[in-house]
């Protein structure tokens, strides 16, 4: 029977508590490694899918409840001549343009998407980095645009190309055609009964009240529908997903 | 005689039963990848609120800070310099970091807040799980009645306060290992397992706003999202304070016995009070 003393005790967790660190940094680069972490994304979704009513509604809240204010993040100004110039005109040129598997592809300028329908909601934003914001969206219904633009029936995904480039590559976000028509997924044009901030996406930017805010793509001028994700970016669904490996499907 | 000896010896009840001895590794694992990769996720936003929404405008009861030259802790009004420790810290090849915990602390040990939501998502599942099975297998095998259960005459300040007492006298903790459980230490693990292990659970899912869409209540039952948030942090630290408590008991009372126990099952003692 070997004597442990307790100085070598001591040493060996010393020893085993570092080599734990340096052996999950080398799993954490790992490929395969990342693949079996990354099947928790599908049971969360499947899990989160199965409960309740698909279409279950985000917590809405009252005018008190707003955040004094509304914190923005990533792109708060994409910066470029075209936007800048349709900044200057209170971004009266704007279209928002439907590709890909539509049967009647769209275009739609600001104005027109302001005299369609609107929804106004007080939701939570909550960032992926842990802080939340609540603020008031005012928007139309994606389902309305997606009823005039008529999917195909091949179409999986909607993909939304943003104005903004983050690091040199354009930003998007995809979701599936669930959460598209989800009565609270809206082309917001509106917060807190003002027009859009620029750093908070103006001058259209999606709610997608049950996911985390990256899914939340700003400045949106292009809404592609697609059987696949494979073939946009990397083939990740979104910029953050291409980047770094968050999550596709971000509820939580 | 022999026969007999043997037979006696055969039959006397393990110390652990195999489901607690596999929760308890499985558990202890999970517990410090949870714990480090959730210092990861921290790091992205060090700052701590009460109610529904918080960010960086908003009043933080708790924060980490930091600037070039140092880092601090702050409560409310009060702060703690932590330069080297939080806040302002040297990494391996000495370079100066501003996050909030050190790479030491945290899993990756580079920041990297969508690895380590992959590394909490993905043990929290067998955390999760794992915490289930062993609750229905222990009122199963009657590991919780018999063990930790705690009868009603035993509910009374001075009982607990008596054996609070003799937890502070190290000899009587000394070579105590495989005995019962006394009142503190049934009310510790009762505490842990039954309320502190699914409130980490429970303030995790109130986080997701997918959660929150399914099931409001779970958001609403913590006062919103941010105090959810605040009550999972605590909650973790309160989990530390455990384990270190734990550690140190095993130490004093038979680090080599507690430890063979806890793996290969051990033998009852039987109760000496």
């Amino acid at each position: 029977m070997t004597i442990i003393t307790r100085r070598k005790l001591i040493t060996t967790a010393a020893l085993g508590a570092g080599g734990i660190l340096s052996g999950c940094d080398r799993l954490s680069r790992s490929p395969d490694f990342q693949n079996i972490l990354a099947s928790a994304e599908t049971a969360n979704f499947t899990v989160h899918r199965a409960l309740g009513d698909r279409m279950q509604m985000a917590s809405e809240y009252s005018h008190a409840d707003l955040s004094p204010t509304f914190r923005a993040n990533g792109t708060r100004d994409p910066g470029t001549p075209d936007y800048a110039a349709s900044a200057a005109q209170a971004f009266a040129n704007w279209q928002l343009r439907f590709t890909g598997l539509f049967t009647k592809p769209q275009i739609f300028g600001l104005s027109a998407l302001q005299s369609m329908p609107q929804r106004t909601q007080i939701t939570r934003h909550d960032c992926v980095e842990g802080w939340s914001a609540i603020g008031q969206w005012t928007g139309v219904p994606l389902k309305i645009l997606l009823d005039l633009a008529q999917l195909k029936d091949s179409a999986n995904f909607l993909v939304f190309h943003c104005a903004d480039r983050l690091g040199g590559r354009p930003y998007y976000e995809s979701i599936d055609l669930l959460d598209a028509f989800h009565p609270q997924t809206i082309m917001a044009h509106r917060l807190n009964d003002e027009p859009l901030p620029i750093e908070n996406g103006a001058p259209l930017r999606l709610r997608v009240e049950r996911q985390l805010g990256y899914k939340h793509a700003k400045y949106v001028n292009e809404i592609e529908a697609v059987a696949s994700l494979d073939s946009i970016g990397e083939g990740k669904g979104g910029y953050w997903q291409d980047v770094a490996n968050y999550e596709w499907y971000a509820g939580i | 005689m022999v026969q007999n000896m043997t037979a006696i010896h055969s039959t006397k009840e393990r110390r652990h039963r195999l489901s607690t001895r596999i929760w308890h590794w499985v558990n202890a694992l999970c517990l410090l990848i949870l714990l480090m990769s959730g210092l990861t996720i921290f790091n992205a936003h060090p700052r701590l609120y009460w109610g529904e929404y918080g960010a960086n405008d908003d009043y933080a009861w708790m924060a980490v800070g930091s600037n070039e030259t140092y880092g601090y802790l702050r409560f409310g009004e009060t702060r703690i310099e932590t330069t080297g420790v939080l806040g302002n810290w040297e990494d391996s090849s000495g370079k100066t970091q501003t996050w909030a915990f050190p790479d030491w602390a945290t899993i990756p040990s580079y920041y990297s807040l969508a690895d380590g939501r992959r590394w909490h998502f993905f043990f929290a599942w067998i955390f999760a799980l794992g915490l289930t099975f062993f609750m229905i297998r222990s009122l199963w095998n009657r590991h919780i009645q018999s063990d930790l259960h705690i009868p009603r005459q035993e509910w009374r300040p001075s009982v607990i306060w008596r054996s609070f007492r003799s937890h502070l006298q190290w000899s009587k903790i000394r070579g105590s290992a495989g005995q019962d459980y006394n009142l503190i230490q049934r009310l510790s693990y009762v505490g842990v397992i039954f309320i502190l292990l699914p409130l980490m659970i429970f303030t995790g899912l109130a986080m997701s706003p997918a959660m929150d869409a399914n099931w409001p209540i779970l958001t609403d039952m913590f006062g919103g999202r941010q105090s959810a948030r605040s009550i999972h942090f605590i909650a973790s630290f309160a989990l530390v304070l455990f384990f270190l408590v734990h550690l140190l008991m095993v130490i004093l009372s038979g680090p080599i016995r507690q430890l063979s126990g806890m793996i290969f099952g051990g033998t009852r003692t039987g109760d000496v009070e």
